[in-house]
C-alpha cells in the first residue's frame, strides 16, 4: 500500500497554524501586528545590545578575547540545550501521547516511521521557536564583532539545525520511556513537577554563586590555570561544544569540518536509535497513555477549612471561590508553578541582601530611601508577572464549562467578584511580605515602610483587576494549558499597561519622597503639605481607577461572550 | 411556558436562526427535529442564554432571557450536546456547585444530589475526579445538574448521544415524568423513534426556519402523506432522500 508523504501527515498542522495567522491579522488589524513587531525588535535589539558590548568588551583583551568569546558561546549553547531538552520532554508527552489527532492518525494505515517524524517535528517546532528565535540576535552579535560577513548567516543554521534536533529525540526518549512505566496523566504531573522543579533549582544555583563577583578583580587569583581553563573545551563530548568550535572556528577563519560533521552525524544517529525506540515501545506506551489517572478525591479537607471560612458568603459566590481553590490546587500543572513563584521571591529578596548599601561607615540613608521607593516599581513588575500567569488566564479557563455559567442563573458580577478575589488575596499576601521583607533588610525608615506598604497595596489591587480585565478582553477559550495564555497578545497588552500605571504612580510619588528625603537630610521633621496630600489623593484615585475601569470593562465584555 | 418570538441569530452575513416564533405550552414534551446545520442548537442555546439573539427575543415563563436573565434562568435547566465539565471536580463536588449557582445549599441539597447519583448508578464513581468519566457518564452527570434545582422547563440538546440502552431508556423515563408531573420539555434529537414514541408536538427546522410544525398527526395532514412514520415526513419535509446514490457511495458489493 502506498504510504501518505510526511507533508502530507502534517498538513492538518501546517494549516491550521496559516488559518490562525490569517484570523490573528483580521482579528487584531495591524496596530496587533506594529506592536507585536515592536516589542519584539526592542527586544531583540536589548539582547544584541547587551551582548554586543560584552563580546566588544572580551574582544578587546588580548589573546584572552576569543577564548572567551568561545567560552560564553558554549555555555549559552548548553543551557539552550538544556532548555530544549526539558522542553522537548513535556512538549513531546503532549504530541505523541495526548494530542486530539492522534486516534486518527493511529487508526488510520500510516507506518510508524512517518508517524514517528510528523510528530518528532511537531515536537521540534513546538518546543524550540522560542530558543532559536533567541538565537538570532545572540549569534548576530557574534557576527558582527567578530567580522563573520554574509556567510555566517548560512554557516549558523548549517550548525544550529542538529542542536535543536538531538534534543527532540532525547526529549522523546525519556517521554516514551516513562510512559510505558506510568500512565501518561501522571507521567505529566510528574513531569511539570521535576521540569519546575530543575529550572528552580537551576535559578537558585545560578544566582547564589553570585556570579557578580567573577567581575572584580580580587577574583582572579591565578591567572594562568583561568587561562588554562577557558582553553580546554567544558567536555569534548557535548554537542553545544561542538556547535561552539564550529562558529568560532568559521569566525576565526578557520573552517574544521570535524565538529559540523560530528554534530550531523550525531543527528542522524539520534534519530534512527529514536525511531527503533519507537518501533519498539510506542504501541504499549500510546495504549498506557489512554489510561486515566484514577484518582479518587474527597475534598473534605478544603470544605472543613476555606468552605467554613466563606460561610458568611453567599452560596453561589462560597462555592465558585471553593471551587477555583480546588480546581488550582488539584492541577500540577497549574500549583507546581509556584515551585517557580517560591524561587523567584528567595532570588528577589537575596538581590535586595546582595546590594552593596551597607558597605561604608556612612549609613547610606539616601540610597536605602532611593532603592526602598525604586522597589515598588520592580517588586509591581514581579507581581505583574504573577498575576499575568495566574489571574490573567481566570476567564479564559471557564470556557469550556461557560454554556453552565451563562444557562444558570449565576450573576456574572459574583463570577468577576469571586475570579478578582481567589487572585488578589494570595497576591496581596505576596506584595506585603515583599514590600515589607525588603524594606525590612534595606533598614528603611518608618516613614518609607508606611509608604511603600500603602502604595503596594493599591497597586496589587490595580493589577489584579487589570489582569482579569484584560483577561476578559482577550479571551483564549481554546487554550487548554493555562501557561500559554498568558504568552498571548492579550497578555503582552496587560504587561505593557501595567508598566505604564507603575511609571505613573512612581512618577506622581517621587514629589512627596523627595520632599521627605530634603526634609529628613536637613534634619527636620517632614511637612504633611497640600502638595504632598494631592500626590498621594492623585496616586490613590489612578489606582481606583485602574482596578475598577478594568473590572467593568472585563464585565461588559463577558456580558458579550458567545459559545 | 417557553415562547419564541421572531428570533433571529446572524453570524456575519449567514443567517443561523432566521425570525423563529414558537410556542412550547406548559406540560408539553416538545421534540425540535430538523437536519444537521439547522439551526436547532443555536436556538437551544439562545434559549438558554449562551447565545444573545440578533433579533427577537425568548421568555420562560413570562421572563425575557435577556430583560430579566436570573428569574428566567432560575426555572430553567439545560442539558447541552457536549459534556464540557471541570475535570478536576468529583462527581458529588460538580453538583454541590451546580447546585450553589442556583442558590441552593443545605442537607436537601445533599439528598438530592444522592439521589440523582443512585438514579444515574454515578454513586460508585461520586469521589472520583470527572477526567476519569467517560462520555456517557459526563452526559448523566450532566443531566442530574440539570434537574438538582428542580426546574419548570428543560432544555435538551441530543439527549441520547453516548448513552448506553439503560441510560437512554432511563432518561425517556425521567423526561415523561417530569412532564407527567407539568413540567416542559424542549429537546431537540436525531434519533427520529424517540422524538415520535416521546414527543406530543414536534417542530421542524430547516434552514433556521421551522418548516412544519403540531402533533404527528397535523404534520401527516400537511403533507398529505397517510399512514408515513415520522422518518418519511422528515425526509419529504427537509428535502432528503432515503438511499440515494448508495451503490455510488459503497462502491460495488464484495465478491462473496
Amino acid at each position: 500500500m502506498r504510504q501518505p508523504t510526511l507533508p502530507h501527515v502534517l498538513r492538518p498542522k501546517w494549516h491550521t497554524a496559516l488559518q490562525r495567522l490569517r484570523e490573528e491579522r483580521s482579528r487584531g488589524g495591524s496596530g496587533k501586528l506594529l506592536i507585536l513587531t515592536v516589542v519584539g525588535l526592542t527586544f531583540w535589539g536589548a539582547v544584541f545590545g547587551v551582548l554586543y558590548r560584552t563580546l566588544g568588551y572580551f574582544s578587546r583583551v588580548e589573546d584572552l578575547g576569543p577564548y572567551l568569546g568561545g567560552k560564553l558561546l558554549g555555555l549559552m549553547l548548553l543551557s539552550f540545550m538544556t532548555i530544549l531538552i526539558l522542553s522537548n520532554i513535556i512538549t513531546a508527552l503532549s504530541s505523541f501521547f495526548l494530542a486530539k489527532d492522534l486516534d486518527l492518525l493511529v487508526s488510520a494505515p500510516v507506518d510508524g516511521l512517518r508517524l514517528y517524524l510528523a510528530k518528532l517535528l511537531e515536537t521540534l517546532v513546538h518546543s524550540s521557536w522560542m530558543v532559536a528565535l533567541m538565537a538570532v540576535p545572540t549569534l548576530s552579535a557574534y557576527g558582527v564583532v567578530y567580522h563573520g560577513g554574509p556567510l555566517f548567516a548560512l554557516w549558523v543554521p548549517v550548525t544550529i539545525a542538529p542542536l535543536l534536533v538531538l534534543p527532540a529525540v532525547l526529549g522523546y526518549a525519556v517521554t516514551l520511556t516513562l510512559v510505558n512505566v506510568f500512565p501518561a496523566r501522571r507521567t505529566r504531573d510528574l513531569l511539570s513537577i521535576v521540569a519546575l522543579g530543575a529550572a528552580g533549582v537551576l535559578i537558585l544555583l545560578f544566582r547564589l554563586v553570585r556570579p557578580e563577583q567573577l567581575a572584580r578583580p580580587e577574583g582572579f587569583r591565578n591567572l594562568l590555570d583561568f587561562i588554562t581553563v577557558l582553553r580546554t573545551p567544558t567536555s569534548p563530548f557535548l554537542p553545544s561544544e561542538w556547535a561552539a568550535d564550529a562558529i568560532m572556528g568559521f569566525l576565526q577563519g578557520r573552517i574544521d569540518p570535524l565538529p559540523v560533521a560530528l554534530l550531523w552525524t550525531t543527528a542522524g544517529a539520534f534519530v534512527t536509535l529514536g525511531a527503533l525506540l519507537h518501533q519498539a515501545l510506542f504501541a504499549h506506551g500510546f495504549t498506557r497513555a489512554q489510561e486515566g489517572a484514577e484518582r479518587f478525591v474527597r475534598g473534605v479537607v478544603w470544605r472543613a477549612t476555606v468552605g467554613t471560612l466563606l460561610r458568611p458568603l453567599p452560596v453561589a459566590r462560597r462555592e465558585f471561590v471553593l471551587k477555583d481553590i480546588k480546581l488550582f490546587f488539584r492541577d500540577t500543572t497549574q500549583w507546581s508553578q509556584l515551585i517557580l513563584l517560591a524561587v523567584l521571591v528567595v532570588v528577589y529578596l537575596f538581590n535586595i541582601k546582595a546590594l552593596p548599601l551597607f558597605q561604608g561607615e556612612r549609613v547610606p540613608f539616601f540610597y536605602v530611601t532611593l532603592v526602598s521607593f525604586l522597589n515598588l516599581g520592580l517588586s509591581g513588575f514581579v507581581l505583574a508577572s504573577i498575576a499575568a500567569r495566574f489571574i490573567f488566564p481566570a476567564v479564559s479557563l471557564e470556557g469550556r464549562q461557560m454554556w453552565l455559567l451563562r444557562s444558570s442563573p449565576l450573576d456574572l458580577r459574583a463570577l468577576l467578584w469571586s475570579k478578582y478575589w481567589v487572585g488578589t488575596v494570595p497576591l496581596l499576601g505576596l506584595a506585603l511580605m515583599l514590600t515589607g521583607l525588603t524594606n525590612l533588610l534595606l533598614r528603611a525608615s518608618p516613614f518609607m515602610v508606611l509608604v511603600s506598604l500603602v502604595t503596594i497595596t493599591a497597586l496589587t489591587l490595580a493589577i489584579s483587576a487589570m489582569a482579569l480585565g484584560f483577561g476578559a478582553l482577550y479571551p483564549q477559550f481554546e487554550t487548554e494549558n493555562a501557561a500559554q495564555i498568558p504568552t498571548s497578545f492579550g497578555g503582552l497588552l496587560f504587561m505593557m499597561a501595567t508598566v505604564v500605571l507603575l511609571a505613573v504612580v512612581i512618577v506622581i510619588l517621587a514629589g512627596p519622597v523627595y520632599a521627605y528625603l530634603r526634609a529628613a537630610q536637613a534634619g527636620d521633621a517632614v511637612a504633611v503639605d497640600g502638595t504632598m496630600i494631592t500626590a498621594f489623593a492623585l496616586a490613590a484615585a489612578v489606582c481606583a481607577t485602574a482596578t475598577v475601569v478594568p473590572l467593568r470593562v472585563g464585565l461588559r465584555r463577558m456580558e458579550q461572550f458567545e459559545f | 411556558m417557553i415562547r419564541l418570538e421572531n428570533l433571529t441569530k446572524l453570524y456575519g452575513s449567514f443567517v443561523a436562526v432566521d425570525d423563529l416564533t414558537l410556542h412550547v405550552p406548559r406540560g408539553a414534551l416538545y421534540g425540535f427535529l430538523g437536519p444537521n446545520g439547522a439551526g436547532k442548537t443555536t436556538t437551544l442555546r439562545m434559549i438558554a442564554g449562551i447565545l444573545r439573539p440578533s433579533q427577537g427575543r425568548v421568555l420562560i415563563g413570562g421572563d425575557d432571557v435577556q430583560a430579566a436573565p436570573l428569574a428566567a434562568k432560575q426555572r430553567l435547566g439545560f442539558i447541552p450536546d457536549r459534556p464540557f465539565v471541570y475535570e478536576k471536580l468529583t462527581g458529588v463536588e460538580f453538583l454541590r456547585f451546580v447546585a450553589g449557582l442556583y442558590g441552593q445549599e443545605g442537607e436537601l441539597v445533599e439528598r438530592r444530589i444522592a439521589e440523582l447519583l443512585e438514579v444515574f448508578e454515578l454513586t460508585s464513581w461520586k469521589d472520583e475526579l470527572l477526567e476519569a468519566y467517560s462520555h456517557g457518564m459526563r452526559q448523566k452527570l450532566i443531566i442530574s445538574s440539570a434537574l438538582i434545582h428542580r426546574p419548570e422547563c428543560i432544555v435538551v440538546d441530543e439527549p441520547m448521544v453516548g448513552l448506553d440502552p439503560k441510560g437512554a431508556r432511563l432518561l425517556k423515563d425521567i423526561l415523561g415524568e417530569f412532564v407527567r408531573r407539568g413540567g416542559t420539555v424542549l429537546m431537540s434529537t436525531h434519533t427520529l423513534e424517540v422524538a415520535e414514541a416521546m414527543c406530543d408536538r414536534v417542530a421542524i427546522i430547516q434552514h433556521g426556519r421551522i418548516v412544519a410544525q403540531g402533533t404527528i398527526a397535523e404534520l401527516r395532514t400537511q403533507t398529505a402523506a397517510g399512514s408515513a412514520s415520522l422518518e418519511e415526513l422528515f425526509l419529504r419535509l427537509t428535502g432528503g432522500t432515503v438511499g440515494r446514490e448508495l451503490a455510488a457511495v459503497l462502491g460495488e458489493e464484495p465478491p462473496a
